[in-house]
């Protein structure tokens, strides 16, 4: 690990970062709505590399966690006036943390295939009991609220623009990016990766092994929530939909597309699927998942590593 | 007190047969993951698939049962395409690829389905119209027949493992499949034999159940995960566990349906799957060790 190719590794960070910090002042509106879902998926995706890259678990309960940060969010903007974007937050990742414990403390029991099945029904449960439960959640029709202005009490207030909520969006993600890497990078990810190669030896060598995988779990769910909470800043609403499985199953394509294990694979994984959906939409109407669904096919077989998965070590210095 | 009595058993009745379509569905996904370790996602697919195959064939020749014919010749030939294409590649790979892969299958086959059949829901007429009296209600024949249709393929299922040839093939791969390749069992037809069995029994439990409700593209979704849960419950890989799995939990939906609406009876499914992980994670009736 010499001196060298970390600073390479910082200036790229700043470079694309620079970038995305520019995007919507030359970008047109369309484009740059695009530019900030895709952040936020990206996001929601970088956090379940956690699990998939680092731990080995693939987890399929995504969208619960995303979902609850969702519910959360739209929680403390509906109950509480006027609308505070911090109070927002918070219940956004109260709700996905403990969706996250809840879940994690059942399918942490079982390993790889049976923990994705299970994480895979625990997401069906939370859709069902929000899909039912009206008259809290709004059932099949959602909430709508407005969005909160961005204020720190005593210091100034002021109202979200399309350009500063984007600014907001990408502050949040690129966070989120430094402590999950940070995390990867510490004796607890150590720990982490060290279950995904051997489990058993692990567990030989006398780390509590589902502690760790409980918590992991929970982190996960934690920078899903964000993502769920930012998402519903962006489109000022929530769902029953972004509960369902197929958001989990759509995490799931971005991080093998983008290639797991590297933390930014995940977001170019969602950038290449969004974009790709752009694309195809135009030809295929609403059937461009055929064509997504064949190019996903294809790199599971041919291409497992996923598009970044060349330069995951690079990544993770 | 006496029309609960009824009640409970008009809901057993109900149960058994769910219960047996279930079990048709779970134990193809079950035989399919025992012996090659492939968890198919796109099952609910074939399910669905298989149900658009009859609608097909019924409305062009008018018979049911050359409707279920056709839809369990025509499963079992896209299993078999579907493994030889997509799934034989990455044999030998984590079992969890395979989940990715089916998942891709899935959408695929789902949106194929929403595109060429649209998304109006067909029906399947009953073959049988005849209704018997329980209690004080009519009860169709069809239900039960589809319950003894169902009973009958999964013994048939059983008698061709434990006793033909290929069924004991087929046995000697799940136990050991290098040993079996070198006794000079074709392991690769093997397999994808089991592939086309497991999809052909769905297939035919689509075009089983497809007059009990409407058939849609969405269908498979709404059965892949109730199929997941026995098929967990039972214990993975295991055929007569998750085979009393599917109706233990029909039966339960069923009693439950009886005090909440049928969208919430489901959460009971969701309670016996949540206890089995707490306290017998490899399923209630596992017996071997994972």
């Amino acid at each position: 690990m010499s001196r060298r190719p970390t600073l390479v590794y910082w200036i790229g960070f700043a470079v694309v970062l620079a970038l995305l910090i520019a995007a919507p002042l030359v970008l047109p509106e369309f484009w740059r709505r695009l530019v900030t879902e895709i952040l936020i998926w990206g996001l929601l995706a970088m956090s379940s590399d956690l699990l998939i890259g680092y731990t080995g678990m693939v987890s399929f309960g995504h969208s619960v966690f995303f979902g609850l940060g969702m519910y959360g969010a739209a929680a403390a903007l509906l109950t509480a006036s006027p609308p505070n974007l911090w109070l927002a937050l918070l219940y956004g990742l109260f709700g996905a943390a403990a969706a996250a414990g809840f879940v994690a403390y059942f399918s942490t029991r079982l390993r790889d295939i049976y923990f994705a099945i299970t994480t895979l029904i625990f997401s069906q449960i939370f859709y069902v009991i929000i899909l039912t439960w009206t008259a809290v959640t709004g059932g099949e029709n959602g909430l709508t609220f407005d969005r909160p202005q961005f204020a720190i009490p005593g210091l100034f207030h002021l109202r979200f623009t399309p350009t500063t909520l984007h600014w907001f969006v990408l502050a949040a993600v690129a966070g989120s990016y430094l402590i999950l890497r940070r995390i990867t990078q510490s004796p607890f990810g150590m720990v982490l990766q060290s279950i995904r190669e051997n489990e058993a030896r692990t567990r030989a060598i006398g780390y509590p092994v589902e502690r760790y995988k409980i918590v992991a779990v929970m982190l996960s769910g934690l920078f899903a929530g964000l993502a769920g909470v930012l998402y519903a800043l962006q489109n000022e609403f929530a769902a029953p939909d972004f509960v369902f499985f197929l958001v989990s199953g759509e995490t799931v394509i971005y991080n093998v597309v983008g290639g797991i294990g590297t933390l930014v694979g995940p977001i170019v994984g969602a950038a290449f699927f969004l974009l790709l959906r752009e694309g195809l939409s135009r030809f295929f109407t609403e059937f461009y998942l055929i064509p997504v669904g064949l190019i996903f096919v294809a790199m599971v077989i041919f291409m497992p590593q996923g598009l970044l998965g060349f330069m995951r070590r690079w990544l993770n210095q | 007190m006496g029309i609960l009595l009824e009640q409970l058993l008009i809901q057993t009745v109900n149960g058994v047969v769910t219960g047996m379509i279930l079990a048709l569905v779970a134990s193809g996904l079950t035989l399919i993951f025992g012996i090659m370790d492939v968890v198919n996602f796109a099952h609910g697919e074939l399910f669905m698939l298989g149900a658009y195959v009859g609608v097909l064939t019924l409305a062009a020749t008018g018979s049911f049962w050359l409707a279920l014919l056709a839809a369990t010749v025509a499963i079992a030939l896209l299993g078999a395409l579907i493994y030889v294409t997509t799934l034989r590649p990455l044999l030998g790979r984590d079992p969890l690829t395979t989940i990715l892969a089916t998942f891709g299958i899935s959408l695929i086959l789902q949106n194929y389905a929403l595109w060429q059949f649209g998304p109006v829901a067909r029906k399947i007429t009953e073959p049988i119209t005849g209704h018997f009296t329980l209690f004080y209600l009519d009860y169709p024949w069809y239900r039960v027949v589809i319950a003894l249709i169902s009973a009958a393929l999964i013994g048939a299922l059983w008698l061709f493992l434990k006793f033909g040839k290929w069924g004991i093939w087929i046995r000697a791969t799940m136990q050991d499949r290098v040993m079996a390749q070198a006794m000079g069992i074709p392991v690769p037809w093997v397999l994808t034999a089991v592939f086309a069995i497991g999809a052909g029994m769905a297939g035919a439990s689509g075009v089983l159940f497809g007059p009990l409700t409407a058939v849609d593209h969405s269908m498979g979704v709404d059965w892949i995960l109730k199929v997941f849960i026995v098929v967990v419950v039972g214990g993975m890989g295991n055929l007569a566990g998750s085979i009393v799995a599917a109706i233990f939990i029909s039966l339960l939906e069923a009693y439950a349906s009886l005090w909440v609406s049928p969208a919430q009876a489901v959460i009971v499914s969701f309670v016996v799957l949540i206890l089995t992980l707490l306290f017998r994670p490899t399923g209630l009736f596992a017996t071997a060790t994972r």
